[in-house]
């Protein structure tokens, strides 16, 4: 990947994120979001996960951020935006945030490489990424795929459950 | 192929050559696009006009036929209004973002064999993310504008094309199982084994696609978020000039797009049962001109859904048809092998 892209896309992912968490209208920190999901998306188009990229607006740019979209606008934007940013705790939490991202910095030095997979840059560019995932999510990670399908299963028959008023 | 390897190759003259050829090709089939809004407007109100045994547009030019030149003109002049309590980025973002989805949707489509702007092997996904995306310029417009029937149409919208989305990349992965490919070329390629494309096989599919295009486009009889019979105009009721006239082209990308793709990946894309000498592309055009014209049909013929209908159709039968489609399209795959 193109070190320059890598700067850039770094940079901006951090720098709409912050902006997005100091803005007062929920509205605009969405708007912020999206725009940030799709520096994500084209971070995954330069490491070569096309499909990954791809995923990333359908699901969380396209289908997620429409609902929270949703929620947001129904709001009172009026009150909300007259009410403060931050609760009084916040330089408790940026601290800690801080110290967590220090012990990253120091830490990533000392990690070992680990052992390289079948799956290099050049197998995947030669199968096409989507079947290789494809193939590994059906046959060697089935167990765990069809387990977390069948946790956001519950979850789905728990949601219309609490959203249905009455139960006969 | 990866884009960031195609593009970033060492040679700087190679670059300035790709990006040169891309340039060409991306500014001529925008203008080829835009000529195509253009005359949609005027091919949708004469087959709309003649069906309600009418003339249609009659006065600039011969039969009308500068009617849509005198539109833009009129609305290029026109006043900009803004409303007072609207957001403004917003309300001036909102335009942009849906003719923004629907062209850049555009550049994976393959025109003709090997003719594409951007042939990457995930062309049917990124179709559906872009399309997803469409669903944002609706719900900031109507937002933004701070009225009540702007946001009322916006909310109708967002519900709707959340909903029919669904229905839409489940009825297309039929179509991938039986092309083995996200690539549209190769979807393309693949029909040729099978006479009329996957129309046939894929009846089903192409059904709940269809149906599934016409609410993605807020066309009749899905055309809640625009109904103007309660809502004023929906979520651009607002908008004037110049604005307004982004949103009217960013329907009628819509419907483009939406038939090249229904084209591309059911009814054969390029090809045709003889090929026409030099030009490549004839096929696709009659084809596209044959679905738009299934747009008005539709329009003139069938009367608008009531709210809990279209909710109930989209989830209660399109839904379940298209994992259905899904299931026997794999159960014919793995009986036929």
């Amino acid at each position: 990947m193109n070190p320059y892209l890598f700067g850039y896309l770094a940079a901006a992912i951090i720098g709409l994120s912050a902006v997005a968490l100091t803005r007062k209208n929920p509205v605009h920190a969405v708007l912020l979001m999206i725009v940030m999901f799709f520096h994500l998306a084209v971070l995954y188009l330069g490491l070569g996960a096309e499909f990954l990229a791809a995923v990333q607006i359908i699901v969380y740019a396209g289908a997620i951020m429409v609902l929270f979209l949703f929620v947001v606008m129904v709001l009172n934007i009026k009150e909300e935006i007259e009410s403060e940013r931050f609760t009084g705790g916040w330089p408790l939490g940026v601290s800690l945030a801080a110290g967590l991202f220090l012990l990253l910095i120091i830490l990533t030095g000392k990690v070992l490489p680990g052992q390289q997979g079948v799956y290099t840059a050049q197998v995947i560019a030669s199968q096409t990424d989507t079947k290789a995932l494809g193939v590994l999510l059906y046959t060697q990670y089935i167990f765990p795929f069809e387990l977390a399908s069948l946790i956001l299963l519950v979850a789905v028959v728990g949601a219309i459950v609490l959203a249905k008023k009455k139960l006969r | 192929m990866n884009f960031f390897e195609v593009v970033f190759q060492p040679g700087i003259m190679d670059i300035i050559v790709k990006m040169l050829i891309i340039l060409i090709k991306v500014v001529v089939v925008f203008g080829v696009l835009m000529l195509h809004v253009t005359y949609a407007t005027y091919f949708e109100r004469k087959s709309i006009g003649h069906m309600q045994v009418r003339l249609g547009p009659m006065r600039v030019g011969p039969h009308g036929l500068l009617q849509p030149i005198a539109d833009f003109i009129k609305l290029f002049f026109k006043e900009d209004i803004i409303p007072a309590g609207a957001d403004k980025p917003i309300f001036f973002i909102a335009p942009v973002i849906s003719i923004f989805a629907g062209i850049t949707a555009i550049s994976v489509i393959p025109f003709f064999n090997g003719f594409v702007i951007a042939d990457i092997n995930i062309g049917l996904l990124f179709i559906l993310a872009m399309s997803s995306l469409n669903a944002y310029g609706v719900v900031l417009a109507g937002w933004a504008s701070n009225s009540k029937y702007s946001f009322l149409g916006a909310l109708r919208s967002s519900a709707q094309v959340i909903s029919y989305e669904i229905a839409m990349g489940l009825s297309l992965v039929g179509v991938m199982m039986m092309a083995g490919s996200l690539d549209l070329s190769e979807i393309v390629r693949a029909q040729q084994r099978f006479p009329g494309g996957f129309f046939w096989p894929q009846a089903l599919g192409f059904f709940i696609f269809v149906v599934a295009a016409f609410a993605e486009t807020n066309r009749t009889p899905f055309d809640l978020p625009e109904a103007e019979s309660e809502l004023v105009a929906g979520y651009f009721t607002e908008y004037s000039g110049m604005r307004f006239a982004l949103f009217y082209v960013a329907e009628y990308v819509g419907m483009i797009l939406m038939s090249l793709v229904a084209i591309t990946c059911f009814l054969g894309g390029w090809d045709g049962p003889f090929a026409i000498p030099y030009v490549p592309f004839a096929w696709l055009l009659i084809k596209l001109y044959l679905f738009m014209f299934f747009f008005y049909w539709i329009r003139a013929t069938v009367p608008r859904y009531r709210y809990d209908q279209l909710m109930a159709l989209g989830w209660k039968l399109l839904i379940p048809l298209s994992l259905l489609n899904i299931v026997g399209t794999g159960l014919v795959k793995v009986l036929l092998r």
